[in-house]
């Protein structure tokens, strides 16, 4: 059992969740992820560790309620207990100093880009974070990039908050401004990590994401994880979770994600039904 | 105590193993065999010749005194029997399931060579069955604690073998296992229908009671390194038995489709997972009628074919390269695989799998072998029929051609040596890998083999441990 020691709502329906595992966090690095189950009948989910403390012996997880297991989880309380957390796993991400460092979060993203954004400027790089989501009341973690970046640049699809337009506009007039930018580092959804792909891909700078592929065991031993980047077939759990952006082939991700749609809008609804029923007796 | 002549035994008939009707067992996911009766067992048992020279024994890899317990089961003595077998087997209710009995005690008795040898492995399983369902498993912690510690990887038969033998020893034992829930492959590969797993969790208890500690979601080499294990954690030896856990591919066109499972994934959604079970929360490929194919030949293979028909499959066929003489599966599967209404389309490969825009599959490419020269294996080599190119519809595919040995713990304990295979190098005889204090066994160094041979691994390790701990010398050679 691992206890819930803090469970805090960022924006709605996204909840920041600090778990006792000192195991876990005396070990992880920036990058990589915990397998979480909710409870003795539960799946296996890949949740990334967004912050640690060694000392305290606690690792942050930011959780986006989107299906069953993860709307479950952020129902739970400080207090409460997740059966099991398995990490850390997946290669850490690869921290150079390379110069200039652009870290872009897309929605939850943001949570999992910023240990990153935390190492790359530990590692003495010059770190501008773009962080993006539909609406301002979604965008999660700023003033924490704030802290940890030399720029922060807010955008939301609406212009409810800072740029109007997607991260990538705020990329293109970065690049546009001929600054010099060595990595690119992009997390979020995945039409959103093509398409800073397609961006960066004429100016041939180094783009790296974070796949989300659908996982079980998380140790290599399954190769439901499996995507493809350039002509290789790689287990996201172990080769990754990390690829290079212009070898990854994006589509069949996308494809390879929606296998159980079916299953999952069911059984989500039936999730949904069940808790409207609770709040309304 | 037997005293039937040797004529007399040489004209009884081999009691055959009770099994649920093939159409009724081909929906469900209970168990498929029922077990000797008390009176089947006995009269099996005094079938046995009690040869001078047991061959049987000789064919046993872990060599059960199986004369000794088959005695004991001619006269009625089942509890005293169970405990003969487990001087030597410390899991015969999985084993009695498990084994591929053809090719060990009851592939050389002697009477095999008139198609009825005495069935030991039935036998096996009804006197496991009879200790446990009696409650006459009683382990308790060693009184003697010699205060030396062992840390143990993995929680399959290798690691569980190993365990029991050092936790008798008086040794404080840890099982570290990387999932939510134990028993390796016993637990995620082989399905309910086989090998029930209130059986594999009954063993786990008798390891609790001899005072084994278990951790699991302890994935080491991510989370404690094999150096903190010795190092920080303090403990005197380590034995790896992570198994061979890597699913392999074969590497053709439309393999990353969905519907394309590996049979690990496939099994482990179905086992370790229950997504067979209504309300579970993970998701398995939705079957019901439609078609299914695995490519294998081995117990994998069957396990998953016949999933797919328990998932409502309305057809169910199992493709392999070569003929069905050299499919490595128990005889008994292939049986029952039949029974059960499993298609066999053999001496065909695989060239690529076709699907439609939304990435799913629909069909597969086959290519007719015929078989060649032996090769390495001693088996005829399959090469392709040129020409003899057939495509078919299908829905869902399972991939069972095999595992590699998953690189996570070598990767990070680079002085452990490796075979160019990826296997663990471990002395046959004693366990020991070219790190001091650190043992392995099972498939992580055989690769993909069996539950006796991994189980047998542990054991062997175990005895080097525990001369290692006793006498701290690393060179010595343990007979
Ligand atoms: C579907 C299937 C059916 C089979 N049927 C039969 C059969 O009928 N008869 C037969 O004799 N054999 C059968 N086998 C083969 C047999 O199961 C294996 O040979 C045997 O289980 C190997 O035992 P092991 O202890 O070496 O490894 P495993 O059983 O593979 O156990 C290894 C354990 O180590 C854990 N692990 C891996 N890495 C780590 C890590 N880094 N840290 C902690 N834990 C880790 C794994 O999660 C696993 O639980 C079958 C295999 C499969 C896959
Ligand atoms: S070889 Fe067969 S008949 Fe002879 S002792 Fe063994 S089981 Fe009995
Ligand atoms: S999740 Fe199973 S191999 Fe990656």
């Amino acid at each position: 059992m691992f206890t819930i020691l803090e469970s805090r709502d960022l924006a709605p329906s996204i909840r920041y969740l600090r778990v006792a595992a000192p195991k876990i966090a005396r070990r992880r690095k920036a990058g990589q992820f915990v397998i979480v189950r909710v409870d003795g009948d539960g799946e296996r989910i890949p949740l990334t560790i967004a912050d640690s403390d060694s000392t305290e012996g606690w690792i942050a997880l930011v959780v986006q309620g989107v299906g069953k297991t993860t709307k479950a989880i952020n129902l739970l309380e400080a207090g409460d207990s997740l059966s099991d957390v398995a990490g850390p796993l997946g290669m850490p991400s690869r921290i150079d100093e390379v110069g200039t460092a652009v870290v872009i979060g897309g929605g939850v993203g943001t949570a999992i880009a910023y240990p990153t954004a935390v190492a790359l400027k530990e590692a003495g790089n010059h770190v501008i974070s773009i962080i993006g989501a539909q609406t301002g009341a979604q965008i999660v973690l700023e003033s924490e990039m704030e802290v940890a970046c030399d720029e922060v640049y807010v955008t939301t699809d609406d212009g409810s908050v800072g740029y109007h337009g997607f991260v990538t506009g705020k990329l293109s007039e970065l690049i546009d401004e001929g600054r010099q930018l060595d990595l690119v580092i992009a997390i979020g959804p995945i039409p959103m990590m093509k398409a800073v792909a397609e961006v960066t891909r004429p100016c041939a700078i180094d783009t790296i994401v974070s796949l989300n592929p659908i996982m079980v065991d998380g140790t290599g031993m399954c190769g439901g994880c499996r995507v493809v980047v350039g002509d290789e077939t790689k287990f996201a759990c172990v080769d990754g979770p990390e690829f290079d952006a212009h070898q990854v082939d994006f589509d069949l991700l996308e494809r390879r994600n929606r296998a159980y749609a079916t299953f999952e809008h069911q059984r989500d609804s039936d999730m949904q039904a069940a808790i409207d029923l609770q709040s309304a007796s | 105590m037997n005293e039937l002549t040797k004529r007399e035994r040489m004209a009884m008939s081999r009691s055959e193993m009770p099994a649920r009707p093939a159409d009724e067992r081909n929906s469900d996911f209970g168990e498929v065999n029922l077990g000797f009766t008390a009176g089947l067992a006995v009269l099996e048992a005094q079938r046995c010749l009690m040869c001078r020279r047991p061959v049987c024994i000789e064919g046993c890899p872990v060599g059960v005194q199986i004369t000794e317990f088959i005695d004991l089961v001619a006269a009625g003595d089942f509890g005293e029997a169970a405990k003969v077998i487990k001087r030597d087997n410390s899991l015969p209710a999985i084993c009695g399931r498990v084994c591929p009995q053809e090719d060990q005690c009851e592939g050389a008795c002697v009477l095999a060579k008139k198609g009825k040898p005495i069935a030991i492995g039935a036998l096996e399983r009804f006197v496991a069955d009879f200790e446990r369902e009696h409650d006459l498993m009683h382990a308790e912690p060693t009184a003697i604690r010699t205060g030396k510690s062992v840390a143990i990887v993995g929680s399959g038969p290798a690691g569980l073998a190993c365990a029991t033998d050092l936790a008798k020893l008086g040794h404080d034992v840890t099982v570290f296992e990387a999932l939510h829930e134990l028993g390796g492959v016993l637990s995620y590969g082989i399905p309910e229908f086989r090998l029930p797993k209130e059986i594999v969790a009954a063993e786990v208890e008798q390891l609790e009671l001899l005072g084994v500690r278990f951790v699991t979601n302890a994935v080491i080499g991510m989370m404690d390194t094999i150096d903190d294990l010795l190092d920080e954690e303090g403990f005197d030896a380590v034995f790896i038995g992570v198994g061979a856990g890597l699913p392999r591919f074969p590497n053709v066109p439309g393999e990353n489709l969905i519907g394309v499972y590996s049979a690990n994934e496939f099994l482990t959604r179905i086992n370790l997972m229950k997504a067979y079970q209504v309300g579970s929360d993970t998701p398995i490929f939705d079957v019901t009628g439609k078609a299914v194919a695995v490519f294998g030949g081995g117990n994998t293979a069957m396990d998953a074919i016949r999933t797919s028909l328990r998932l409502g499959a309305s057809t169910a066929t199992l493709v392999y390269r070569r003929s069905r003489e050299e499919m490595p599966a128990r005889h008994e599967e292939v049986e029952h695989a039949e029974e059960e209404g499993v298609g066999f389309q053999m001496l065909t490969a695989p060239l690529a799998f076709l699907g439609d825009n939304d990435g799913f599959l629909t069909g597969m490419r086959l290519q007719a072998m015929q078989l060649g020269e032996p090769d390495e294996s001693g088996r005829r080599r399959p090469v392709p029929v040129p020409g003899a190119v057939t495509t078919k519809d299908v829905d869902m595919v399972v991939i069972a051609i095999g595992n590699a040995p998953n690189p996570l713990l070598a990767k990070t304990a680079p002085d452990l040596e490796h075979t160019r295979w990826g296997t663990l190098l471990a002395d046959a005889t004693t366990g020991r890998t070219s790190k001091r204090g650190v043992f392995a066994g099972g498939d992580i160094v055989t690769g993909g083999a069996t539950v006796i041979l991994a189980m047998g691994a542990g054991r062997t390790a175990a005895a080097s441990i525990d001369e290692f701990l006793r006498t701290d010398d690393w060179e010595r050679s343990v007979q």
